[in-house]
């Protein structure tokens, strides 16, 4: 790595705008609330279309992944268009440290940056393993919690959406209701990161009991859920609106929570201890803690929606670890590494059994993980319904939505095959 | 149910055909399959006109499917079933014991397994090229559909085709035909790549075996195709079912869907639906800026490039114009052949263009024939010199004075165009080639990829399927009002999204400037990888036949927002800087025209008995005795002396060191070590450890092409790399020898050389292992350890390994594992101290008899004969001693570099870039596996490192293409370019 790199300094922190791409809309504008309040000026970027692909094209390697190419698209698109002073501006960019290429996005940032003549703005690479130093974007164990308790908002609203949408009366009433809640917990959140868990839980049974108060039909749907590279995953820009031709196609969609991704990283270093004895004591320490509390949080959740009893849950995060272990070893780290296997896993015992597998063409730890684990996947759910689509710049939309239609038309036939089992059985 | 509603109709629009089928129940009363040309909707409404009169007064039930008509039925409201599984419902009715089905369309290959739970598959999408395909390849030949077949039918061997995708293919089977194979043996070669790319894309693991049914059209016309299959799978005839209705498995699929969930519709009602669906539906293609805004715009381009011209004096049309001395150039390209006869002052007296339809040698002969009956007693030709693919085929069959690499003949004519041209762009048939000029020499050399190859015959072979030429179709282009945006993946891409575009109503003129665009973009993104027109250069200089096309010229003027030269002669600049450099000759060796009289030209087939390798060979005969032998990986099956081949090749050392590990006879039986991946590099050090142990150890051997296809059928991912794939078949080559065990570990971590900031193996080195375990079946018939170990040090390895031996119910006490794991590291520090020695000896070597030097990097499995396809060889062929990165990178500290620097294959390329920039003699050529994400990374940074220090950067990506060609023009430009700039 070199180190040459522009910090992000307590100057800049005063007057520039700090710019986020977009991933998961609802988790970000709280996270963004969050921050903001520790004086940060933030704006997130939600510009989609063409053009970002084209520009991340022009200067991004075109065989790297499909996210980097579109994220570095999106920012430099937006240093070009958006009427932002090249002088008073910051991007901000998750990094994931590992084996993966992805590690390498914030320097292919900055080379890209350079490439389209900004080598002046700063790049915040914010990782939990600290992997830089910027003095000016301080971020501390009060500001993480706040951060993780977006996500479990965000969690919570995302699932509720996904069990609602399909079967709202009034179209459009759940997104609404969610929105409402992303404006009002970011405000919450932010204005003095209100974090306990008492107000957590109190939050989820007002989020739960707005949700069941959305006027629903009932509709013949199968269950599809969406499992794959973390980006295409999760982001409408990256993967077509894939979830809202699903429901479109009169599914009802079901995607894994962030937060299951941020206990996978976390696990991932108490495992690298154990495994390995890689990293220190007091490292470990910290990320068995880290990973105790969070796990008590999804806990809570899982309570809150359990006690309700109109929505489906999710999994406990101990039992989708161990539902990997069958497959393949939780060794297996690097990208969305056992956890991609794990959440097909968890899908089907959800009975989720029709599953959409995302990445980017070309995808390295996909190779193993995704498509790799199918073949056992299904030797061991043998109604398992599982497509993969690859992501891409030249990828074309009919290719990927034939081939979800052809996913959907089994999931149909399955679910009418066991209902028909399940007749002649009660005759 | 009443009789009338027993009627319905399907109808399946796939990319390329339209098929309507009505029934009544289950019997089938009217079928159609016909051509669409993307006109979907008016051919659905010809096709329906034609069956008005069977259902004029009647109801009946309708369902569409296939790829191309999704659109339609939205658009309509009519019913849509996904075409597999309307195939599936078909198959499922007429023919229920079926076990499997395969079917191939136009762009799609589907197969569906019935038994053990259905299962319907789908090809990625990056295995594009079926029937399109085939449609193609035939054109490539010259021959119909229909001929192809007939001649594959005819064949007598068959030659290994890269089977990845259809580009990939092509780029074997154009040097194929360059090289004068038989069309009968290439027809069937190509099918063949059909069928294992159906099998390893689609099977994937799954055993393709029972009553298998095959369907869709090329299955149903292309006999050559079918007996590929039948053969490949070995299937008799009571099991391999080739139905008549094979066309239209889809459409009835549709109808019988229809008879339960469609909608009832009369014939008025239904044409109805569609005629009004016209221009509905949301268009998906994006539009870019026009061509030329106005008239006025196109004039005043017209005229600025009007300019640049070559004095002609064409003795074909002006008899008795010139007299005196004359030189002939002959760039025989992978689609085309140029000739140009110069005169003592570069005139062109006569020049020649045009496809070599398959056959370039007969193109060449009968040219030359008219050259001489041109040249009477007044010109004699003095010098004569032959460039592109086809180079050393012409040079040996008309006795051409000397050959010369492309690069330098294009610079050649170049230069003498504008001396002070800084950069050239040349974009031909198949490759884009790029150099940019400082001081008067090339300074660096960029060639395309497969992946981005394919440019100028693409818009060939697309304008006539369109019933046009290329210059008509290019003079469609410059009137484009909204050219479509087509991207830049690659020609495969490129086809799914012109048919799309053709769905949303794209016109031709459209297309045809969007594909301009493309070839473009590619250029400029994918292989210059520049982004303003100061990065390539003041003078630039484009060429090559592709820039013919006016539109492509003014694409590129307008994305790069410059304006550049395009000599009047952009075609034939390769043929004309071979004849400008064939005029230090004074008298010609060329073939007479006596001789040319008696000209014959015979190929045959052998096989080469120079190495282990047993390389394939096309052996083409002349007159005189002169022979041509291609096919030959290395020059020994050229009949080269041997002296070249014996200058030091750290490949080959690397090699004999691996292959020298031989296992002692243990207590514990026998285990076997996959050599591939990362066994390429720690071999001696689980060699060590398990012979400490009392392990026999069995080392798979290296690898082939047989090595491949073994494993071929259990890997799920088609688009990892060849390194990978390759593994497959290493694991059953050592279930076959008998081991007991298997072991490759997973390994996140590599060694620590502590020359990065960490020290990862990359994903798929890392767990390859999940996958075997996951996907091979046979690994059941052995105890297969895939432990998750750490070699960082020996302490943690030891505490590790033990642990997993003794839960894996062995009982070593941990001081024994402790000393093997001594032991191991012992070998595994002896081998790379071996490698570096042999590498310095190698430096010297060079230095001592002043040979140039090559760095062969890429990562330690490359040294594989089959992975590196023999380029080690190739280079030491041309005069280079071979090292390779992990036996000079121990020479440089640790790099600074812009990217994070964290894995220990990759550290060593830079280490190894460095090492090149500090020696003169010394020049670093890249490889990189297709599909290795890593070397996005990789690619760019090593390649600053040594531009950055004024050194070429040279980079080769291999895949399962086996043909040189292609390599071996960049390994030859790299010498040209280096000594041009040594004069």
């Amino acid at each position: 790595m070199n180190s040459d790199y522009i910090p992000f300094t307590q100057e800049m922190k005063k007057d520039y705008t700090i710019l986020v791409p977009t991933m998961l809309p609802m988790h970000f504008r709280m996270i963004m609330s969050v921050l903001s309040t520790y004086g940060y000026k933030m704006e997130l970027l939600d510009k989609s279309g063409p053009e970002i692909a084209a520009t991340g094209l022009k200067y991004v390697h075109n065989d790297t992944c499909y996210p980097a190419i579109l994220v570095i698209g999106q920012f430099i698109h937006a240093l070009q268009t958006g009427g932002h002073d090249p002088n008073k501006v910051a991007l901000i960019y998750f990094q994931t440290g590992g084996g993966c290429r992805a590690s390498n996005y914030v320097s292919l940032l900055r080379k890209a940056l350079a490439k389209a003549g900004y080598p002046q703005v700063p790049v915040i690479s914010f990782s939990f393993q600290g992997i830089e130093k910027h003095p000016g974007f301080d971020i501390g164990v009060k500001e993480l919690m706040a951060v993780a308790c977006a996500v479990l908002y965000g969690d919570l609203l995302m699932t509720l959406v996904n069990q609602t949408k399909p079967y709202e009366v009034e179209a459009g009433a759940a997104q609404a209701c969610a929105d409402k809640w992303t404006q009002r917990l970011g405000h919450e959140l932010g204005t003095n990161s209100k974090t306990a868990l008492s107000r957590l839980k109190r939050n989820y049974r007002a989020i739960l009991k707005d949700f069941a108060a959305i006027e629903r039909v009932a509709r013949d749907t199968v269950r599809v859920g969406v499992v794959g590279e973390i980006f295409v995953k999760y982001s409408p820009l990256g993967n077509n609106n894939l979830e809202d031709f699903l429901v479109r196609e009169g599914a009802e969609v079901e995607v894994p929570g962030l937060l299951d991704f941020l206990l996978y990283c976390v696990y991932n270093n108490v495992l690298d201890y154990k495994l390995y004895k890689r990293i220190s004591f007091a490292a470990y320490l910290g990320a068995s803690i880290a990973w105790k509390y969070l796990l008590h949080c999804k806990h809570v959740m899982i309570n809150c929606i359990n006690e309700q009893g109109v929505f489906r849950a999710p999994t406990p995060f101990e039992h989708t670890i161990t539902l990997a272990r069958d497959c393949l070893g939780i060794g297996a780290k690097m990208g969305e590494g056992w956890l991609l296997t794990s959440e097909m896993l968890e899908l089907a015992e959800s009975g989720a059994e029709n599953i959409v597998c995302t990445q980017p063409f070309g995808c390295l730890p996909n190779h193993i993980c995704g498509k790799g684990m199918m073949k056992p996947i299904k030797d061991r759910n043998p109604n398992v319904n599982i497509v993969a689509i690859d992501y891409d710049a030249g990828a074309t939309r009919v290719n990927q939505e034939n081939r979800l239609k052809l996913m959907l038309a089994n999931a149909r036939r399955i679910q009418q095959e066991k209902r028909e089992a399940q007749q002649s059985a009660s005759a | 149910m009443a009789n009338e509603t027993m009627l319905s109709l399907g109808i399946d629009i796939g990319s390329t055909t339209a098929k309507v089928v009505l029934m009544e129940g289950d019997r089938i009363l009217y079928e159609k399959y016909e051509r669409h040309f993307s006109q979907v909707r008016q051919k659905t409404l010809e096709l329906l006109e034609e069956l008005r009169p069977q259902l004029t007064g009647k109801r009946f039930t309708a369902a569409i499917s296939g790829s191309a008509g999704l659109g339609m039925a939205e658009a309509a409201g009519i019913s849509f079933v996904q075409e597999v599984y309307a195939t599936g419902e078909a198959v499922r009715r007429y023919e229920p014991d079926t076990s499997v089905v395969i079917e191939l369309g136009g762009e799609d290959a589907k197969v569906i397994f019935f038994d053990h739970g259905l299962d319907e598959r789908m090809n990625g999408s990056c295995a594009g090229g079926t029937g399109a395909f085939i449609d193609q390849m035939a054109v490539l030949l010259n021959m119909s559909v229909e001929e192809m077949d007939q001649a594959s039918l005819t064949h007598q061997r068959l030659y290994p085709i890269a089977s990845r995708c259809g580009v990939f293919a092509k780029s074997d089977i154009q040097p194929l035909l360059n090289q004068g194979a038989s069309k009968a043996d290439v027809a069937a070669s190509i099918y063949q790549a059909v069928v294992n790319q159906t099998i390893a894309g689609l099977a994937q693991g799954r055993k393709i075996e029972g009553k298998v049914m095959f369907l869709g059209g090329p299955l149903y016309y292309c006999k050559g195709l079918r007996q590929r299959f039948q053969q490949t799978l070995k299937l008799d005839d009571a099991h391999a079912i080739f139905p008549e209705y094979a066309r239209f498995a889809v459409a009835a699929g549709a109808c019988l869907y229809a008879a339960h969930s469609g909608e009832s519709y009369t014939i008025d009602s239904i044409t109805d639906a569609i005629r009004s669906s016209i221009g509905k539906g949301a268009a998906q293609t994006n539009r870019l800026r026009p061509l030329f805004e106005t008239e006025a715009d196109y004039e005043a381009f017209r005229l600025r490039h009007s300019q640049a011209t070559v004095a002609v004096e064409d003795i074909a049309r002006y008899s008795n114009c010139y007299s005196g001395r004359a030189w002939l150039g002959v760039d025989c390209g992978s689609t085309t052949t140029k000739l140009v006869l110069i005169s003592e002052d570069k005139r062109i007296l006569y020049s020649y263009y045009a496809s070599n339809q398959g056959n370039p040698v007969e193109r060449v002969r009968a040219e030359l024939e008219k050259i001489y009956a041109l040249c009477g007693d007044r010109i004699t030709i003095c010098g004569s010199a032959a460039t592109g693919y086809g180079e050393d085929l012409i040079r040996s069959a008309f006795r051409v004075d000397e050959g010369l690499v492309e690069t330098i003949a294009h610079y050649t004519a170049a230069r003498h165009f504008r001396p002070d041209v800084d950069f050239i762009l040349d974009i031909g048939g198949q490759d884009i080639k790029c150099f940019k000029i400082r001081g008067g020499a090339i300074d660096s050399i960029m060639l395309n990829e497969a992946c981005s190859s394919g440019c100028g015959s693409f818009i060939e072979t697309f304008a006539r399927s369109m019933g046009k030429s290329v210059a008509e179709f290019a003079e469609c282009g410059l009137r484009a009002k909204a050219p479509v945006d087509l991207g830049t993946r690659c020609t495969v891409f490129m086809n799914s999204s012109v048919k799309q575009s053709q769905k949303d109503g794209a016109t031709i003129e459209d297309i045809s400037a969007g594909l301009s665009v493309s070839v473009v973009k590619n250029a400029l993104y994918k292989v210059i990888r520049a982004n303003s027109p100061e990065e390539l250069g003041r003078n630039i200089v484009v060429q090559g036949g592709t820039f013919l096309n006016d539109a492509v010229l003014r694409a590129f003027e307008m994305e790069m927002g410059a304006n550049v030269i395009r000599p009047s002669i952009a075609g034939l600049m390769g043929a004309y800087g071979a004849a400008l450099h064939a005029m230090r000759f004074e008298q010609s060796s060329l073939i007479s025209p006596e001789e040319l009289k008696n000209f014959r030209h015979d190929a045959k087939s052998a096989v080469c008995n120079g190495c282990t390798n047993h390389c394939h060979l096309t052996v083409n005969l002349f007159p005189g005795g002169r022979k041509f032998i291609s096919g030959n990986q290395c020059q020994r099956g050229a009949g080269a002396a041997k002296a070249d081949l014996e200058l030091p090749n750290l490949h080959a050392i690397k090699r004999e060191a691996l292959s020298s590990l031989k296992g002692v006879p243990g207590q514990h039986g026998k285990i076997g070590l996959p050599l591939a991946l990362g066994m390429y590099e720690l071999a001696p050090l689980w060699h060590a450890i398990f012979t400490k142990l009392g392990f026999e150890v069995v080392l798979s051997k290296l690898s082939t092409r047989q090595t491949y296809e073994r494993g071929q059928f259990s890997i799920p991912s088609d688009t990892a790399c060849y390194p990978a794939k390759i593994m497959h078949g290493h694991i059953e080559e050592l279930i076959d020898a008998g081991v007991e065990r298997i072991f490759y570990p997973c390994l996140s971590y590599n060694v620590d050389e502590h020359a990065g900031d960490n020290h990862y193996n990359c994903p798929v080195v890392a767990y390859y292992a999940e996958l075997l375990h996951g996907n091979m079946e046979r690994l059941q018939e052995v105890d297969f350890m895939y432990p998750y170990l750490s070699v960082e040090d020996p302490k943690k390895l030891t505490a590790t390994l033990h642990r997993y031996l003794n839960e894996h119910g062995f009982s070593f006490k941990k001081g024994e594992v402790r000393e093997a794991v001594r032991a191991g590291f012992a070998a595994y520090h002896a081998h790379m101290r071996r490698v570096h020695e042999a590498g310095e000896a190698a430096i010297d070597y060079a230095r001592k008899n002043g040979k140039r030097i090559m760095i062969l990097a890429g990562r330690p499995y490359h040294a594989d004969p089959e992975i590196g396809h023999g380029i080690d060889k190739l280079a030491t062929s041309l005069g280079f001693v071979v090292v390779s990165e992990d036996s000079v990178c121990h020479l440089e500290p640790k790099q600074d570099v812009h990217v994070l620097n964290q894995w220990t294959y990759h550290s060593r390329l830079y280490r190894a870039a460095r090492y090149a920039t500090e020696h003169d003699d010394t020049e670093l050529v890249q490889l990189v596996s297709f599909g290795c994400g890593l070397d996005a990374i990789t690619t760019d940074e090593v390649r600053a490192i040594l531009e950055g220090a004024g050194k070429l950067y040279t980079q080769i990506k291999i895949d399962e293409i086996t043909n040189l060609g292609a390599v071996r023009i960049r390994l030859r430009s790299l010498l040209g370019a280096l000594e041009e700039r040594g004069k």
